[in-house]
């Protein structure tokens, strides 16, 4: 059984702190949703989990072991699904998704898991359809197929439904849900109600801090002399 | 001690009484310089009065060439242990080294008037200068090319790095081009001989730099800390 | 290994299909080229003598004005995210997009050399050793432009910075290419040109995928 967590996560974006001290943990089967306000920083905990994002402060671990200990590691054993859908125009449905499902699973049996991975999202049908000519909600789910035709254990969805209907919405729901029921998790930021039984959730306007400067830290203690505005800066809670 | 909040305040009080310091030094030792260096010292018996040139020349060639060592190793620092004055250092050396190179430029040109009876030849000492001007403006291109200020350090810091193992390379492919191109009547300066009444005012003159540089970058970091809160005040007022 | 090829492979598969960014490096080549007897006159001993300088920095140019795309789109696609999530270290991810990128400009810049030889009236001594360093010279210029090339990612005025960024680094291969020619013209030895071009290209060979994987970390951040 897997475990996925971090501690005391500090996140710096442009000079401002967007969440701080946030912890979570994650076990096989389990998801987490994350919910906030815009700029609450659900995208950058989705990039800090994945790796592309680097905590300013506090660490992930996976099984108790550090992941930036193993930074490639990691990224093996996770999907990452951001606004962007990876979907190159000259390139066929199909080719778009073997290249990635041979990266990421191996080349044998590839081509396989890519028309089931289209299959169970309901676009078999665009196979052999250039990227250029997909609508907005298509690309969303190749980019979606695309995780499920390389298997990995943890799951990071920015806003998987955006642009999505609702049968697609229920498709996703469904192939969560097995992910989850063969011992994989999820943590998914979204809009729209989403059907995630016994899923944890984590308001991270909980974790937002007041802007400050990189230069003024916790430790700051010959602050109050200088720049008396910040003196209760480290213990103040936005919203 | 190399902390992501590293203390600017306890930074700034320690600095500030620095300043007037290093103003106070820049001026005496300057002033004394150029007083030994343009009236205290003989003309050269070869090159005549134009030999006071080097008191500015070459102290500046030897700026230039030190701000950018100083750049790279302050980069390489803000790289390794997320030091925010490190980089701050970096990007603060950067106009003032360009400004020292091309005074250098400037100055070995004058130079060269009356010595190679034209402004510009392509000397190796001058082209590899040149080339060093370039990366400054590269450098200071870049971090000035993105709208979040901490994304241009860091592009930045990579470049200068970049930049500091290529200049041996170019200085090298600079030298060996130019012994093909020879021009004809390149005089070699300084040299091991040189008099001792020369020598005082170029020391001088490179120590008054030095000072120069580091008043100036310690005016410019204040800045960039000040400039850093008032942005953070910004933001503030954005969030409410 | 397999992931570099799979990368190499796909990155060449996008650049067939768009075929004409290829043809159209290859065009500004020549082009650059042609201008040069426009402006210094059609003397042909002039041409010759300056034939070797001109196609080296119309090469140089060339490869600069290709580098900017090298990973614009796929940062812009959100491609270059999951290339480095691919659990491939980066520093692979950018030798085989160096290599695609070689291989779509570099390469096809090479053959259409013996062209430009013939315009510029190059001393048929001088032919071979153009080639060969041309061979030599523009997988580094590559490699090069690759770390500048993701330096500007996300910037203002992509462009016009990378050539502010990568020229002068570019300056001691167009040293020795040039040289090696002229040497091999002058019925001298260039075994020494040669060797420090192969020299510069063993030293970025690692260096730069290594910035350019550093480069590119800071630009997804």
């Amino acid at each position: 059984m897997a475990v996925f967590s971090g501690e005391t996560l500090l996140c710096i974006r442009g000079e401002r702190t967007v969440f701080a001290d946030l912890d979570f943990r994650l076990e096989s089967g389990g998801a987490l949703v994350l919910v906030g306000p815009n700029g609450s920083g659900k995208s950058s905990l989705l990039r800090v989990m994945a790796g592309l994002l680097r905590a300013a402060d506090g660490a992930l671990s996976w099984d108790g072991e550090p992941v930036a200990d193993d930074p490639e590691g990691h990224a093996g054993r996770l999907h990452y699904v951001g606004h962007l859908d990876a979907v190159k125009p000259v390139m066929s449905v199909f080719e778009n998704l073997v290249f990635w499902a041979r990266l990421r699973g191996g080349t044998a049996g590839a081509e396989d898991r890519v028309a089931q991975a289209l299959a169970t999202l309901g676009i078999g049908h665009l196979l052999d359809v250039p990227g250029r000519y997909l609508s907005a909600g298509q690309k969303r789910r190749v980019n979606l197929a695309r995780v499920l035709a390389a298997p990995a254990p943890l799951w990071l969805l920015d806003e998987p439904t955006t642009a999505l209907d609702r049968d697609a919405i229920q498709a996703i729901e469904a192939t969560i849900a097995h992910h989850r029921q063969g011992g994989g998790m999820v943590v998914i930021s979204t809009h729209a109600d989403m059907d995630l039984p016994a899923a944890d959730v984590l308001d991270l306007a909980r974790f937002t801090r007041r802007p400050r400067s990189v230069f003024q830290g916790q430790e700051d203690e010959d602050m109050d002399d200088e720049d008396p505005d910040d003196a209760d800066m480290p213990a103040r809670e936005a919203g | 001690m190399f902390h992501r909040f590293a203390n600017p305040n306890r930074f700034l009080r320690l600095t500030r009484p620095l300043v007037p310091w290093a103003a106070g030094l820049t001026i005496v030792l300057i002033g004394a310089g150029l007083y030994l260096g343009l009236f205290a010292s003989p003309a050269d018996y070869q090159q005549g009065e134009t030999v006071r040139i080097m008191y500015v020349h070459v102290p500046s060639a030897w700026m230039a060439m030190f701000c950018y060592s100083g750049m790279a190793i302050a980069a390489a620092i803000g790289m390794i242990w997320k030091h925010p004055l490190a980089d701050l250092t970096a990007k603060a050396s950067a106009p003032v080294g360009a400004a020292f190179c091309f005074l250098a430029l400037f100055t070995g040109s004058l130079w060269g008037k009356p010595m190679w009876g034209t402004y510009w030849v392509w000397d190796a000492r001058l082209t590899s200068m040149l080339v060093l001007f370039f990366l400054y403006l590269g450098y200071m291109a870049l971090i000035n090319a993105f709208d979040d200020p901490e994304r241009g350090i860091r592009a930045a810091s990579i470049l200068v790095l970049v930049g500091a193992i290529n200049v041996p390379i170019i200085k090298f492919s600079v030298d060996w081009w130019n012994t093909l191109h020879q021009p004809a009547s390149v005089v070699k300066m300084g040299g091991p001989s040189i008099d001792p009444s020369m020598l005082w005012p170029l020391l001088l003159m490179a120590l008054g730099f030095t000072t120069y540089y580091i008043w100036v970058i310690l005016v410019r970091i204040h800045t960039e800390i000040l400039d850093s809160k008032i942005r953070a005040i910004r933001m503030r007022q954005v969030q409410g | 290994m397999a992931g570099l090829l799979l990368i190499l492979k796909r990155d060449l598969s996008l650049a067939m299909r768009q075929g004409v960014d290829s043809m159209m490096v290859v065009m500004f080549f020549v082009l650059a080229c042609v201008l040069f007897p426009f402006g210094v006159g059609p003397e042909p001993n002039i041409l010759a003598r300056i034939a070797a300088g001109v196609i080296w920095v119309a090469a140089l140019l060339a490869s600069m004005l290709s580098m900017e795309r090298l990973f614009q789109t796929d940062y812009e696609d959100g491609s270059l995210e999951l290339l480095t999530l691919s659990s491939l270290p980066l520093e692979l991810v950018v030798m085989a997009k160096v290599a695609a990128h070689w291989l779509t400009t570099g390469l096809p810049l090479i053959i259409a050399t013996p062209l430009l030889a013939i315009l510029m009236n190059l001393d048929p001594q001088g032919f071979w050793i153009l080639i060969l360093a041309l061979a030599l010279g523009t997988p580094t210029l590559s490699l090069v432009g690759a770390v500048g090339a993701a330096l500007i990612l996300g910037s203002r005025r992509g462009g016009v910075l990378l050539s502010l960024l990568i020229l002068p680094l570019y300056i001691p291969v167009l040293i020795f290419g040039v040289s090696a020619v002229d040497a091999a013209v002058g019925g001298y030895p260039v075994q020494a040109q040669l060797l420090v071009l192969g020299g510069i290209f063993l030293g970025a060979l690692p260096l730069c995928p290594w910035a350019g994987g550093a480069a590119l970390r800071q630009a997804l951040e």
